[in-house]
């Protein structure tokens, strides 16, 4: 799978309220959802973004509560993936849950803000085609790989029987 | 090869007889929990699956206290899915507003989660169980979901971190100072994707309230769980809670951890995290003048009858600083009826202070609180991110029970 799309740059600790403010957790909707997504910390982020967009961010990306409705967000304002130096536990496992794309990748302040990212998921590249700078990530451990690739956790169980 | 308390969790519930970091099991829960925000998405998720019932409906426990009683009629919808999913499905733990406490706080005041168990809750602070000696993590509602359906879960194991406490605590220092301090030492992402277990001879002698304050902030270092030792102070507490057996586990002497902190906190002062991350610790004392315009007491952190009791002890014939607003909240119905029989309530009304009903609100800007722009709050709660508790432009400082009410004397931040 191929993702490409517009950079948007965010950075450390970016936490789930930062992602969905709990005043909107009243909704389970993830289109909803994205429409108040960032807003606490970038108020017009939801009406710039483009489907197919790319967050890249620092560290500890996803931290705090468990709430899913915060990659569900992230899904629902139409961006593509998420790169961040590390993910919060919570977030990561969420993330494969929905079937959110996201990468780990050490040297995320070289990508900048508008920058053009091109992601094979598959084999762990993320190609900057702003800056024409090519950088390989670890790919999914192969249980990881089986849910995503099965839609998500519950299609996963369900394909696999009880 | 010898095995933290946690990972002997992890082998048995996934019948492994060996375990090791960043390998994926998958275990059978002992408990799956929810709330009124996490679970409606759960609840969809098991009924798209097509099954009617779920797997066990003994071992499930929901609890609508986010928005609870609810907020508005949305809240009010979502709390329904919980009502009408538990009647359906014949789920015993279920507690409707009046039996309704703060889940974390409620749990193992009513047994459900016991030592040695394998808990899984789709709210962060679920970690707080690891008090009792339980693996007990946050995970998503899709998880939960999954769980409805086999009672299991997939588990990418996590690394182990030892931190020993050593000396002797001073008067009004307390589990939260402790974890509070720990935090600011290995910053919000010191123990990402690890387990941090607490232990040394200060923990020893620390109660099961502070044991619960110091295992539910966990996750704000990154923690996936927080565990301490079941001993003899964690059997009393279950002694007359528990209706069946439990497991005691314990570390082995030659058990891994990737890392050991050592302190000796016996100088160690009331601790505050400052705006805007948990980490950003300092003692009370350095604070100078924080003119504060609210003061919350309560939450899954340190909403429990010890913390309540350290507030009133310091409130007692005092009054709260005019203009300041005081909201307390006991996190169980118990821990309501306990204030009120103990004359807590009374020394908080005459203080000034409001004593509210048991819920999550104002922890999470939800209601029963929320900041308005510019406003500045000490909570005993355990998250102080921008705008957690209302407008993107208040603050948010946490402290225990004894800094909150000593300044709510004073109206701005002081030590006891």
């Amino acid at each position: 799978m191929i993702i490409k799309g517009k950079v948007h740059k965010f950075g450390e600790d970016i936490n789930t309220d930062d992602i969905i403010a709990a005043k909107y957790l009243i909704s389970t909707d993830a289109k909803e959802l994205g429409s108040h997504c960032m807003e606490t910390i970038a108020p017009d982020f939801a009406k710039k973004v483009q489907a197919g967009d790319i967050i890249v961010a620092g560290k500890n990306f996803g931290c705090g509560s468990s709430r899913e409705h915060a990659p569900l967000a992230i899904k629902g304002c139409g961006v593509s993936a998420v790169i961040a130096k590390s993910f919060a536990g919570i977030f990561f496992r969420n993330s494969i849950n929905i079937g959110l794309p996201f990468l780990k990748l050490e040297n995320t302040n070289e990508i900048k803000d508008g920058d053009l990212v091109e992601i094979d998921l598959a084999n762990g590249i993320i190609k900057n085609i702003t800056q024409n700078k090519t950088y390989q990530t670890e790919p999914f451990p192969d249980f990881l790989r089986e849910i995503i690739e099965k839609g998500g956790l519950i299609n996963y169980v369900k394909q696999r029987g009880k | 090869m010898g095995y933290t308390i946690a990972e002997k969790i992890l082998m048995a519930h996934a019948g492994a007889k060996s375990i090791k970091p960043d390998q994926f099991i998958e275990v059978k829960v002992d408990v799956a929990l929810g709330n009124d925000i996490t679970a409606p998405i759960a609840i969809s998720e098991f009924k798209k699956s097509g099954l009617k019932k779920v797997f066990d409906n003994k071992k499930i426990v929901l609890v609508p206290d986010h928005f609870a009683p609810a907020k508005d009629l949305r809240s009010a919808n979502q709390c329904k899915v919980l009502a009408d999913f538990a009647q359906e499905q014949k789920i015993k733990n279920y507690f409707e507003v009046g039996c309704m406490g703060i889940e974390h706080a409620l749990l193992p005041e009513k047994g459900i989660v016991l030592p040695g168990d394998l808990v899984i809750g789709a709210d962060s602070h679920t970690c707080t169980y690891g008090a009792l000696g339980a693996y007990a993590c946050g995970v998503g509602s899709t998880d939960l979901a999954r769980a409805f359906i086999d009672g299991k879960c997939w588990f990418k194991v996590p690394g182990q971190i030892k931190f020993i406490y050593k000396g002797k605590l001073k008067k009004w220092v307390s589990g939260k100072d402790l974890i509070l301090f720990t935090i600011g030492q290995i910053g919000v992402d010191g123990a990402i994707y690890k387990v941090m277990e607490f232990s040394g001879p200060v923990i020893k002698k620390l109660s099961m309230d502070d044991r619960f304050s110091m295992s539910n902030m966990a996750i704000e270092a990154g923690g996936r769980a927080g565990l301490i030792e079941c001993d003899e102070i964690t059997a009393a507490y279950c002694k007359n809670r528990a209706k069946r057996k439990y497991k005691i586990y314990k570390s082995d002497p030659d058990a891994q951890y990737e890392k050991i902190y050592e302190w000796d906190i016996s100088d160690l002062a009331p601790q505050v995290a400052c705006p805007h991350l948990p980490s950003n610790v300092k003692p009370a004392s350095e604070l100078g003048n924080i003119k504060l315009d609210q003061i919350v007491i309560g939450s899954c952190t340190n909403g429990r009858i010890s913390d309540l009791r350290i507030a009133a002890k310091i409130l007692k014939g005092k009054k709260i600083k005019p203009g300041l607003r005081l909201i307390i909240f006991p996190a169980t119905q118990d821990i309501y009826l306990q204030s009120v029989k103990e004359g807590l309530v009374e020394i908080f009304v005459k203080a000034g202070g409001i004593f509210s009903t048991p819920t999550c609100g104002p922890c999470l800007g939800g209601h029963m609180g929320i900041l308005a722009d510019g406003e500045v709050c000490l909570a005993t709660t355990n998250r102080n991110f921008l705008g957690r508790m209302g407008s993107p432009k208040s603050f948010v400082y946490l402290s225990s029970p004894a800094v909150a009410a000593a300044s709510a004397i004073t109206g701005k931040i002081t030590p006891p």
